[in-house]
C-alpha cells in the first residue's frame, strides 16, 4: 500500500515537471502556433499525469478524479483547435522560417475553385 | 515522504503559474495572451487537486471541476470573438 502511495506520488512530480516544460515552451517558442502546441500538448499529459498520481496516491477518490481527467480529454485539444483556426483568420503573422501553410493553401484553392463554378 | 513529494510537485506547479504570467504580460497578440491564461487555469487545476490531498477534503475537486469548464468556456467566448462569429 505505501510502495503505491510512492508509486503515485512520483507520478504526480512527472506531471507537475511536464507542466513546468509547458510553460517553458510558452516563453521560447518564436510564434503563437509554436505557442499553441506547446503550451496545450504539455499541459494536457502533465494534468492527466497528475490526476492519476493522486488516483493511485488516494484510491477513495477515483470519481471525480475519473470525470476531471475525461473532462480535461475532452475539452483541452477542442480548445486549442479553435483558438489555432482563429489566430489564422485574424491573420496573426507565422514565424519567418515557416515552409509550409496547408491551411492557406487550401482556402486559395477553394476560392480558386469557387471562381471557376461561377 | 509522500507528502514531501507532492508538495515539490505543488511548487513545480507555481513556478508553471508564473511563467504563463510572465507570457501574458508580455505577449505581443491576443492569442499570446489567450494560451497564456488557458495553460494558466490548467495549471490551476492540478495545484487545487494536490491542496485538496494536502488537506484532505474531496470538495475542493468540485471546485476544479467547475473551474475547468469556465476556463474552457472563457477560452471559446474569446477565441469566437477574435473570429469574429460572436
Amino acid at each position: 500500500m505505501e510502495t503505491l502511495k510512492l508509486i503515485g506520488a512520483f507520478i504526480t512530480l512527472a506531471g507537475s515537471i511536464f507542466l513546468l516544460l509547458g510553460s517553458i515552451g510558452l516563453l521560447r517558442m518564436p510564434d503563437s502556433y509554436n505557442r499553441i502546441q506547446a503550451g496545450t500538448k504539455a499541459s494536457t499529459l502533465g494534468t492527466i499525469l497528475s490526476f492519476a498520481g493522486l488516483l493511485l496516491v488516494m484510491p477513495g477518490w477515483w470519481g471525480k478524479l475519473l470525470i476531471l481527467i475525461i473532462a480535461v480529454i475532452i475539452t483541452n485539444p477542442v480548445s486549442s483547435h479553435v483558438l489555432a483556426r482563429a489566430s489564422h483568420r485574424i491573420r496573426v503573422p507565422l514565424t519567418r522560417t515557416t515552409l509550409v501553410d496547408k491551411y492557406q493553401e487550401e482556402e486559395e484553392y477553394i476560392a480558386h475553385d469557387q471562381n471557376q463554378e461561377t | 515522504m509522500v507528502n514531501t513529494i507532492l508538495i515539490t510537485a505543488l511548487g513545480f506547479m507555481m513556478l508553471s503559474v508564473v511563467l504563463s504570467i510572465v507570457r501574458f504580460m508580455k505577449g505581443p497578440s491576443y492569442t499570446d495572451r489567450v494560451i497564456a491564461f488557458d495553460v494558466m487555469t490548467i495549471a490551476s487545476l492540478a495545484i487545487i487537486a494536490v491542496i485538496a490531498y494536502l488537506s484532505g477534503r474531496i470538495i475542493y475537486l468540485d471546485i476544479a471541476m467547475v473551474y475547468g469548464i469556465l476556463s474552457f468556456l472563457g477560452v471559446l467566448v474569446v477565441a469566437r470573438y477574435l473570429e469574429k462569429g460572436l
